[in-house]
């Protein structure tokens, strides 16, 4: 592997003005070396998953089997059958929920953020509220939300909100802080210049405050995907978390990992998501 | 003469209390309409507070600032600022930086194609319409600034202020920023130049570029000291301002004036920052 590096770094052009083709060819070089230390990376912890499964790990299924089911799984993903639900299918139903709840979480979390990095009274207000919900555990919300919304479509209800709550502060946070940190020139630059609110709005506060912004979404959704999972081994029905509870239940430990093998890849992916664009913007 | 920007006992206090301070004491001065003026006085002696009460970004405490004849209260693109620390938007592109603040200014009275071309035009003046695709990041100091000044003429205001506009620039890059502002300010003799306002702390700055040199005293409760006219023929050689008697007697009193009221001894107490 490190043969591999030196010999991209050779093919590099060395020395050359910054071109185009220059810079493409050095993404190239960054994206695979990224690739390469992923794998590095995911093979350290398949070693480890191996000596534990062949130790101490009872009846752990060792990462050869795991990956046998994963790919029987992944050759029929929309099986519609009630017994034998497509993985793809599973995916769908949660990602499904979790885009409903984010989606919700955000649209509360954006203007609450807003309004607490403008105002000192509404931050002083309602932060300390944030610091008491904040800590509270999804699991602990979601039998709290069954029983205040039985009568408001029940477990669905339950879930979108348990999401809410859970994911909805880092987003706050950082919103509150993209807003709050807007140095003072700018302002000062928006008053002398006659700036409209909405030119102030769109034009300086939102492209100072996005960076920021986007960074609370990113581990609100980190946030958001762990808590859709939780919450559907509480509530049964159909989703990756229900399907990873359900298949322990029935002792179908292989299904079990490679259910949380594809919740990691997941939600690793939705990360890559938020990532992505926070590199688009930082490119300008 | 009714002067066109009209400082009328300006005093400005901070603080509530027993922390209330006295920056301003009684600052009156009369600008006629085309003047040039310099705002000069060490660190702390409110110069600055002056300019921000003359853009209305602060209220006086007592006093009041005219500007033809109406009172001024709140900040406005008829006293457009050119900033210290150039203050240009990160994420705009030079050209959008201009135009954000002309289309803010003129909105719907103007058609867009006349605030486009206002922007090209002033962009051209200051020499950076070829580069009005880039961002402030990709500049340098003098020509981040000197998008500033293009953006604070293209709203072609009233009165122009700037803070110390060049003071955190080299020599060469000064001497060639001081060129273009005074080309803007006559607009190369074609009209009325522009009235502005600007504090420094150069003394060959200030003149060489000023109609009139208003030193102030030190803070607390800073007022103006004297008023020196500079009454040197325009256009002004640099060169040769360096052999002109008018200009070293004029510079000579300058830093009289600001030897006297900041002593080198340690006995003095009062000494502002």
């Amino acid at each position: 592997m490190i043969e591999a590096g030196r010999v991209l770094a050779a093919a590099a052009p060395v020395g050359l003005a910054p071109t185009r083709f220059a810079e493409s060819i050095r993404r190239t070089r960054e994206m695979v070396s990224s690739l390469l230390w992923g794998a590095a990376s995911f093979a350290l912890l398949l070693l480890c998953w191996q000596i534990v499964s062949g130790t101490v790990g009872g009846d752990l299924p060792t990462p050869l089997s795991t990956f046998r089911t994963l790919a029987e799984m992944l050759a029929d993903p929309f099986n519609p059958d009630r017994n034998s639900l497509g993985i793809g299918i599973q995916l769908w139903e949660s990602l499904q929920r979790v885009a409903i709840g984010f989606g919700l979480g955000t649209l509360i979390a954006i203007p609450l953020g807003v309004l607490m990095g403008s105002s000192e009274i509404a931050n002083r207000l309602l932060n300390p509220i944030s610091q008491i919900l904040r800590p509270v555990s999804p699991l602990v919300w979601f039998p709290l939300a069954l029983v205040a919304f039985k009568a408001v479509g029940g477990t669905a209800t339950a879930t979108f909100f348990t999401i809410l709550i859970t994911s909805l502060w880092p987003t706050v946070i950082s919103t509150a802080f993209g807003v709050s940190s807007l140095p003072t020139d700018y302002r000062t630059v928006a008053r002398v210049f006659q700036f409209s609110r909405d030119r102030y709005l769109l034009k300086i506060l939102i492209p100072h405050s996005l960076p920021h912004i986007l960074t609370g979404l990113r581990v609100s959704m980190g946030i958001a995907w762990l808590v859709i999972v939780a919450t559907e081994m509480l509530s049964g029905g159909t989703g990756i978390g229900f399907f990873a509870w359900d298949s322990y239940n029935a002792g179908s430990y292989d299904k079990m990992v490679a259910a949380v093998v594809m919740i990691g890849v997941v939600g690793l992916l939705l990360d890559r998501c938020f990532d992505f664009a926070l590199q688009r913007l930082k490119r300008g | 003469m009714t002067a066109y920007l009209k400082l009328d006992r300006l005093s400005k206090a901070f603080g509530k209390g027993a922390k209330r301070s006295l920056a301003l004491n009684e600052v009156s001065l009369d600008i006629a309409k085309g003047e040039f003026i310099a705002l000069i006085g060490h660190s702390g002696c409110g110069k600055s507070t002056v300019l921000n009460l003359v853009a209305g970004l602060e209220t006086a405490t007592s006093g009041e600032v005219l500007l033809d004849g109406r009172k001024v209260t709140a900040p406005g693109a008829d006293r457009a600022m050119v900033f210290q620390n150039y203050s240009l938007l990160p994420w705009l592109t030079v050209k959008d930086n201009v135009f954000q603040a002309v289309d803010a200014v003129f909105g719907a009275l103007r058609p867009k194609y006349w605030k486009q071309e206002a922007t090209e035009y002033y962009l051209r003046m200051v020499n950076l319409w070829d580069h009005r695709d880039k961002y402030p990041s990709a500049l340098s100091g003098g020509m981040r600034q000197r998008v500033s000044i293009a953006r604070a003429f293209a709203v072609q205001p009233r009165v122009l202020l700037l803070d110390e506009p060049f003071g955190a620039l080299d020599a060469l890059t000064k001497g060639s920023l001081h060129e273009e502002l005074l080309r803007m300010w006559s607009d190369e003799g074609k009209r009325t130049p522009q009235t502005i306002l600007m504090v420094t702390h150069d003394l060959d700055e200030a003149l060489y570029l000023s109609d009139r040199i208003v030193v102030m005293s030190n803070g607390p409760a800073a007022t103006i000291r004297e008023v020196l006219e500079v009454p040197i023929p325009r256009p002004r050689d640099k060169r040769r301002l360096m052999h002109d008697p008018v200009y070293l007697a004029i510079k000579e009193r300058l830093l009289e004036l600001l030897e006297e009221g900041h002593p080198t001894s340690a006995s003095t107490s009062e000494a502002a920052a």
